[in-house]
């Protein structure tokens, strides 16, 4: 953040201001090209967007550019300097610094801590923690990012962790930071207040390398939008000559409906009675607190709430994957509440997890594996105890093409899909096995708009065939979009109900704020 | 601790002279198990498991017994603070550069050892051990001072490295590193720490105290070398990790209760107090162990990456 920088004067006048050049990069991954031949610059005090299709190839550009993966062909510049980078560290060491969408913070030391890790400022040899924590109040300040330097890491909520990692990036004095999907695990106040510091961040001139699908961020943040596809820059555009309708058939290749139509739901008998439902989270305090819910075959019910109001608990919970403390839940009629997740799936109940890598799927397994994970000892698959691995084989392909997961065959590990195709294979696999209740928390996260119109019209066809679907996002416009009748959660129960068609957002807000309901 | 001190106060009340004896078994006993749990601390904080402590401690003892025997008892102790970190070397091989299960690779320590130790054993020797420091002025106090100020070096030696561990591990970077490797090697990694060289670094050391304790055995204690004289004192060093949360000074404290459990159970018979059978009396310190990891084990929370390889 030094405001002259040496390189700077005697550059060649067009790189003036151009904190990042690349050009000609290319990255390939065996058979698969992920980056070919991709040339782009970034300014001083800009806000870059890159924007793509789920596998177009915007992290591995950025792990590039972080020291993670090696280009095969290709250069980087910085400040009209070529180099290479080996390791996050020599990234760091050249000012790039980077938000990971897994944040790398150590959960039990406090921000300060996690601040100043590796570059910690000392005292006779002891960590100088006071003024540890005046730098961080210092830079949270200068850029209004608030937090308290003396918080633990893990008491605090995802956009404050999110904040930390940032400020974490300053401290090493970043000039160039790259954040891949920072609003994929944000609320949306959070999402709005990083933006916020985004603009404030790229007014003083650190130059900005935002991802994202979510195109109103685009709109509303960036100064430049370049667009991948398959690998490769496919266009370029200022957000005031476009609107998100125009990036979105940009992105794609076609035009998207971002407003999906379905028939009215109509409801039969209750699959899913919840009463009083009562469950602990991780750390042991009642995050579901007396709730009552039902969902009848045929309707999709969304679960609106501020992130943290036991939303995750209740999904695991009727899942077989978290103890209930108290009350009772019935899958038609019958008590399921005691039963284990193996028990409650063979019941019919599929499950799309909120935490995709850790509960999702096998990251070592192949696709193929992967997307017969709830099905792979019924008859089609295995024969006297052994797998029929040509069918498994025939089923996965039938779904990769069906579900429009981007990956090279069915035989890759799942771990070196892009984050939005690990989540269309999952919700590939949950929806395509016969079920009569579907949960599924935030099924379109990390996934692109043309993504995100597939599943949504797959969760309505589940309900056409009958099923009970309860759609849990952090979304709103996700859940005014796909569902029958929305239930806000608060404090652990369900504050409010509404009916999908007399929902607005800003009724659902009110009472996710806070406000009475009904 | 608490705990400790209302058992020295009930003995001293209620046996007056016997409580010297009984805490001065205690502070003797607990050294090592303390020295021993340090080589845990450091290297579970840094996310590798040592389930060899005990082979460690084995042959620190037999290279301190031999060194000494040969070149005297400094150089015996620093024989087996070598052999020790020697060992530790060969688990950070292990654990980090070829990845091997942790478990594994501390099982295989502690079986090698064992056999080792008893193919090269000799019996019949004993050697003169080390003297005791008496403190002036302090020693001369009653109770306290035969109990903590005539002891052995390396008595206080481990005082040191108890309380300097403590304080690195909270107060220095290298300590706010080593916890962030244990924790979180990932972050650790992308902030430009080097997750090998301190797992490395960290593992060698521990291995020095261990090999250390191993000495205290032989050379301080009791003078001669003895087939698996360790006694299973390495795993219950493991369990007082636990019981110490990963902390140096409470790991010290629960090392100490031990001490101070199984001495005046040791004096209670003596005494013919009560007559347990000493059978019984040797497995007091596991029996409690079981337990006592019964009820806290599950509710501390040990450094998340440990016994998982980086990256
Ligand atoms: N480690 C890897 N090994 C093999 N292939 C990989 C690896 N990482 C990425 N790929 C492939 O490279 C392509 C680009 O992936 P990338 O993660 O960059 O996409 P993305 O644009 O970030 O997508 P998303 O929006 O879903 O996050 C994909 O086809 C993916 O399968
Ligand atoms: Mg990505």
């Amino acid at each position: 953040m030094s405001e002259s920088r040496p390189g700077e004067a005697g550059a060649v006048p067009q790189a003036r201001g151009v904190l990042l050049e690349v050009r000609g990069l290319t990255k390939r991954f065996g058979s698969v090209v992920a980056n070919e031949d991709v040339s782009l610059q970034l300014r001083r005090g800009e806000v870059l967007a890159l924007l793509g299709e789920n596998g177009a190839g915007k992290t591995t550009l950025v792990k590039m550019l972080f020291g993670l993966h090696r280009p095969d062909g290709g250069e980087i510049r910085l400040a009209g300097e070529a180099v290479r980078l080996r390791s996050p560290r020599d990234a760091i060491a050249r000012g790039i610094g980077m938000v990971h969408q897994h944040f790398q913070l150590v959960p039990v030391m406090t921000v300060a801590e996690n601040v100043v890790l590796g570059a910690e400022p000392t005292r006779r040899r002891f960590v100088d923690r006071r003024r540890a924590a005046a730098e961080v109040r210092e830079l949270s300040e200068r850029f209004g990012l608030a937090v308290d330097p003396d918080a633990v890491v893990e008491d605090l909520p995802i956009g404050a962790q999110q904040r930390v990692e940032i400020i974490k990036a300053l401290y090493r004095g970043a000039e160039i930071l790259i954040l891949d999907e920072p609003s994929a695990v944000l609320t949306p106040e959070e999402t709005d207040e990083l933006l916020g510091v985004v603009a404030e961040l790229a007014a003083r001139g650190v130059g900005i390398v935002l991802i994202t699908h979510k195109l109103r961020e685009v709109m509303e943040a960036a100064d430049r939008v370049v667009v991948l596809r398959d690998g490769r820059v496919v266009g370029e555009v200022a957000p005031a000559d476009t609107d998100e309708a125009g990036l979105a058939a940009l992105m794609v290749g076609r035009s998207v409906v971002l407003r999906i139509d379905k028939q009215p739901a109509s409801p039969g008998e209750p699959v899913l009675g919840i009463q009083g439902l009562e469950v602990d989270d991780d750390r042991g305090r009642r995050a579901v607190t007396g709730l009552d819910l039902e969902v009848r075959a045929g309707e999709i019910v969304g679960v609106a709430g501020v992130q943290g109001n036991g939303q995750r608990e209740l999904a695991e919970a009727i899942c077989g994957m978290r103890p209930r403390i108290g009350g009772c839940v019935l899958l038609q009629d019958r008590d399921i509440t005691g039963l284990g997740a193996r028990a409650i799936h063979d019941l019919g109940v599929a499950h799309i997890p909120e935490d995709r890598d850790k509960h999702g799927l096998v990251g070592s397994y192949s696709v193929a594996d992967d997307l017969v994970l709830n099905r792979f000892d019924e008859p089609g698959f295995a024969r006297w105890g052994r797998r029929d691995r040509a069918a498994v084989q025939r089923w996965a392909e039938q779904l990769i093409a069906e579900f429009d997961v981007r990956t090279p065959d069915v035989h890759a590990p799942a771990d070196s899909l892009s984050g939005g195709n690990k989540q269309k294979l999952i919700v590939a696999r949950e929806l395509s096995r016969a079920s009569v209740l579907v949960v599924a928390a935030q099924p379109t996260r990390g996934v692109d708009v043309g993504s995100i119109e597939f599943i949504h019209r797959q969760l309505v066809a589940a309900r056409d065939r009958g099923a009970a679907v309860l759609v849990i996002s952090a979304e709103l416009e996700e859940l005014l979009a796909v569902s029958d009748r929305i239930a806000v959660m608060r404090d652990g129960r369900i504050a409010a109900t509404f009916a999908g068609a007399s929902a607005t957002p800003e009724a659902i807000g009110l009472v996710m704020g806070g406000a009475t309901g009904h | 601790m608490a705990g400790s001190l209302v058992a020295a106060f009930a003995a001293y009340g209620i046996w007056g002279f016997r409580a010297t004896a009984v805490l001065g078994f205690a502070v003797r006993s607990s050294t090592p198990l303390a020295l021993a749990a340090m080589c845990g601390i450091l290297c579970e904080r840094t996310g590798v498991i040592d389930i060899g402590i005990e082979g460690q401690m084995l042959l620190g003892a037999f290279a301190g017994f031999f060194g000494a025997a040969a070149f005297g008892v400094v150089a015996g102790v620093f024989a087996a603070v070598a052999v020790g970190a020697l060992v530790g070397a060969f688990l950070a091989l292990c654990a980090v550069t070829w990845r091997v299960d942790q478990i594994i690779a501390g099982a295989v320590i502690n079986i090698a050892a064992a056999g080792f130790t008893s193919f090269l054993y000799r019996p019949g020797r004993v050697i003169g051990s080390l003297p005791a420091w008496r403190i002036p002025l302090l020693g001369d106090l009653p109770l306290l001072g035969p109990v903590l100020f005539r002891a052995q070096p390396l008595t206080y030696l481990t005082v040191v490295v108890v309380i300097g561990l403590q304080v690195t591990l909270v107060r220095t970077p290298w300590g706010r590193r080593t916890t962030a490797v244990g924790e979180h090697p990932g972050a650790a990694d992308t902030v430009g720490i080097d997750v090998a060289r301190y797992r490395y670094g960290n593992v060698v050391a521990g291995g020095a105290l261990a090999g250390l304790a191993g000495a205290l055995l032989s050379v301080e204690i009791t003078g001669s070398f003895d087939r698996g004289m360790t006694a299973g004192r390495g795993f219950l060093a493991l369990a007082i990790v636990i019981m110490g949360r990963w902390k140096p000074v409470a790991a010290w404290a629960a090392a100490l209760f031990f001490g101070v459990l199984t001495g005046l159970v040791n004096q209670l018979n003596f005494g013919q107090v009560i007559d347990i059978p000493p059978q019984f009396v040797a497995m007091l310190p596991y029996a409690t162990t079981i337990v006592v990891l019964a009820i806290f084990g599950t509710r501390v929370r040990p450094p998340a990456a440990a016994g998982r390889p980086y990256p």
